[in-house]
Formats: structure tokens, C-alpha cells, sequence
């Protein structure tokens, strides 16, 4: 179909979606953009945040969380490289505010400044997380 | 001369032995088929990630102010030398082929004056390079814990690697892992981690098909992308390099489990017809002893 767009989500463990649809939005580290069919070839890095997919238009879009990753547009479709995907409804509230508490403690005796950019780093997608959900 | 009694004990427990190894070459087997899933799974994700690097890599190289993780820090006197091992024995060779490798690579670096040090993954490995190079082993990497390797197994490793390379502790890093091609065939494979190795000329070829066909717009810039995305590459080559020994242990004990099955085989029908010599050679012997009696009377 001409009017679908063919997009991949991968993670380092396995290819996670392999489907068409009309379009998909993806939050870009310089602001979200929506990906249709015949977008012009671009490349972006992408930061913590929802992957929404239409699988027709006007629709309610199915939801993936992404962890950061990169985002390739080229001829044959969208492809995203997603440390992990999970869905938001998979998402326990209560988990992820200990996960946060922990990581917090963590920051507080981090032993220098490599080991508190990775707290950090987690940190940041944790919180884009817990946002969304409450 | 063994006697019956002794050779019917010997028999038993070869016997044992023999259900044993069959056992654990089933299970290897069995692990083998998921070991190589997850390896094959792991493949898309790695051949994009490299695809894309590439591309970027090559503009980006040789330009000032490029990532030391990809154009390196300029000098190669600190290495570091990542083993992956297995965490259990009885696989054969597999083990000490790596361990072969990765010291040979050690003894030319040392011969050059270079410093090394050595990171090792699975204890099998560490076992043996204790005993040569015990002074320059920085860490083991126990993954005795890991039932299914995940990327979040291979994370850590990744993140203290960088961590390392980042407060200037080493200039390049390589890895040591069995490529799995079949169950009888695993290549031992030398792979540098950092800086970044860009696909060979063939490979340039077919990533400028792909990329330089059309003109990208980068967000935020080449650079970003790139910075974001070198760091993930150690962590992926470090994730693939894991899958393909978990696979290629499983491969290689199953070999080796086979081939004791079939040596545990050979030696029962070696000790039955032992066995039953002995018993024939004891009969007629208490016939002669009966017979020549009887005639002495």
C-alpha cells in the first residue's frame, strides 16, 4: 500500500514490530515529529518518551514507551533503534516510584562523576516515565 | 588380571558416566536451539546499529573534535583485553581456545612494551589466565547468576568499560568471544570495542548505497547522533559478543558430550568382551581342574 508507511521497532534483544501504518510520531530529542509515508530521508536521536502508532488515521493510537534511542527515516520506511519499548498500560505506578526512590539514594553516594552521569541517565527516563503514567 | 567381580563394577560405572554425558548433550542441545534464537533475534538490531554507524562514521572520522571513542585517544600504550568465557567446563575446547587467543594477543602487546590489563567475563577464563597474567586481571565478571542473557546482563560490563575508558584508564579495548557458526565449528573471534571498528571496504560500499542514495537531515546534528550512539554500540558489540558464546558453549559441549557418549560406548563393548574372555578362561579352567582330577584317580 502506497499510503502506509512500513516502520521496525528493534531492540538489542529482538525485533519487537515489524508493521505499516499511516503514521507514526516519535518523540525526537529537538521535539516530537510524526512520521508519514514518504518522509523525507532524516535521522534523529530520540529521548525518553511515547511512540505513538496510527494504524489508520484518526484512530486511537497504540502507545509505546521508549527508553531513548535513534529514529531512521529512509526510501523503505521508519526504523527505530529502542534500548526498550514497554507498553504503558504494562506499567506499574508504584514499581517505578521505588525504582526512583532507589535510584535517588543511589545519587546521593554516587562515587564520582562517571557513576552519577549513569544514575543520572536513568534518572532522567524513569521520570519521563512516571509522568506519563500519573 | 582384573577379576569378574572388578570388571563388572568398571562396566556399571562407565555405564553411568555414559548416561550421564548423554543427558547433558540433550541439554545442551535444547539450549543450544534457544541460545541460537536469541542470537538471531539479537542480529537486526546490530546489523542497523552498524549500517548507520558506518555511514556516519566515516564523515565524521577524521574531522577535529571527533569522539575519542571513535577516532581514539591517540595513543595505544594502555590495553585493556575483555575475555568471554563460560562460567561451567566440560565444553570441549571451547574455553581454551579462547583463552589461547586472547593470550597470544597479551604476550605480542606485552612484547611491544604496551600495558595490559584484563577484564574478565565467565570465571572458566579467568581460571586460566590467573596463572599466568594473575597481576594484570582488573575484574571478573561472574555471570554464573544469569539464567537468560538479556541486554541488561551485558549493560553493566558495557557501562563500567566506559566508565574506564572515560577517566583515561586504557586507549583501546578489544574482545574475545567464540563466534558460533555450527555446533561443530566456533571461530574464535578478536574484535576491537574501542575505538569503534568501521566496517570494512566492502562493507563501506554497501553503507554508501544505503545512506549516501539520499541526503539526510540529522537531528540534532551528526555529531549528537553519533555521541549518543558510540557509547550504545560498545554495550551492543559487548551484548552480541555474550550471545555468540552463550551459543557456541552450548554448541561445543554438545559436541563434546557426543563424542563422550560415543568414547563411553567403545569402552563398555571393550570391557564386555573382557569380561566375557574372563569368565570363559575361568570356566575352562575349573573344567581342566575338574577333568584332570577325575583322572588322577
Amino acid at each position: 500500500m502506497a499510503d502506509m508507511l512500513h516502520f521496525e521497532i528493534v531492540s538489542p534483544e529482538r525485533l519487537l514490530k515489524d508493521a505499516q501504518a499511516a503514521m507514526v510520531v516519535v518523540p525526537g530529542s529537538d521535539g516530537d515529529f510524526a512520521a508519514l509515508p514518504a518522509h523525507a530521508p532524516m535521522m534523529s536521536t530520540i529521548r525518553p518518551g511515547v511512540v505513538e502508532i496510527y494504524e489508520t488515521e484518526g484512530e486511537n493510537p497504540e502507545q509505546l514507551f521508549v527508553k531513548g534511542g535513534l529514529a531512521q527515516i529512509s526510501a523503505e520506511g521508519l526504523t527505530i533503534l529502542a534500548e526498550e519499548a514497554i507498553h504503558l498500560e504494562e506499567v506499574d505506578a508504584a514499581d517505578l516510584a521505588q525504582k526512583i526512590a532507589d535510584a535517588e539514594s543511589d545519587l546521593a553516594v554516587a562515587a564520582d562523576d562517571v557513576a552519577r552521569a549513569a544514575v543520572e541517565k536513568e534518572l532522567a527516563w524513569m521520570a519521563a516515565l512516571s509522568e506519563l503514567v500519573s | 588380571m582384573p577379576s569378574l567381580k572388578d570388571l563388572k563394577i568398571r562396566i556399571d560405572s562407565v555405564k553411568s558416566t555414559q548416561k550421564i554425558t548423554k543427558a547433558m548433550k540433550m541439554v545442551a542441545a535444547s539450549k543450544l536451539r534457544r541460545a541460537q534464537d536469541a542470537a538471531e533475534a539479537a542480529r537486526p538490531y546490530a546489523e542497523r546499529m552498524e549500517k548507520v554507524l558506518t555511514g556516519l562514521g566515516q564523515a565524521v572520522k577524521d574531522q577535529p573534535g571527533a569522539s575519542p571513542l571513535l577516532a581514539g585517544t591517540g595513543s595505544e600504550d594502555v590495553q585493556l583485553v575483555v575475555v568471554a568465557t563460560s562460567e561451567r567446563g566440560l565444553c570441549g575446547g571451547f574455553n581454551t581456545n579462547i583463552v589461547k587467543a586472547a593470550k597470544a594477543h597479551i604476550l605480542k602487546l606485552l612484547e611491544d612494551g604496551k600495558t595490559v590489563k584484563i577484564l574478565c567475563i565467565g570465571k572458566k577464563g579467568h581460571v586460566i589466565l590467573r596463572r599466568e597474567f594473575e597481576d594484570k586481571i582488573i575484574a571478573l565478571k561472574d555471570m554464573s547468576a544469569v539464567k537468560k542473557l538479556g541486554f541488561g546482563d551485558a549493560q553493566p560490563i558495557a557501562a563500567e568499560v566506559l566508565a574506564m575508558f572515560e577517566r583515561g584508564e586504557f586507549d583501546v579495548a578489544t574482545l574475545f568471544y567464540a563466534k558460533f557458526q555450527s555446533a561443530l565449528v566456533q571461530i574464535t573471534t578478536k574484535q576491537q570495542l574501542i575505538p569503534a571498528a568501521l566496517g570494512d571496504a566492502a562493507n563501506e560500499n554497501d553503507a554508501e548505497d544505503d545512506l549516501a542514495g539520499a541526503v539526510y537531515d540529522y537531528e540534532p546534528s551528526e555529531e549528537a547522533i553519533l555521541d549518543d550512539l558510540l557509547p550504545r554500540n560498545v554495550s551492543v558489540q559487548i551484548y552480541r559478543g555474550l550471545l555468540e558464546n552463550a551459543a557456541s558453549e552450548q554448541g561445543a559441549r554438545m559436541t563434546a558430550m557426543d563424542s563422550a557418549t560415543r568414547n563411553a560406548g567403545d569402552m563398555i563393548d571393550s570391557l564386555t568382551i573382557t569380561y566375557n574372555r574372563t569368565r570363559q578362561a575361568n570356566i575352562t579352567k575349573e573344567l581342566i581342574e575338574i577333568i584332570s582330577g577325575a583322572e588322577a584317580l
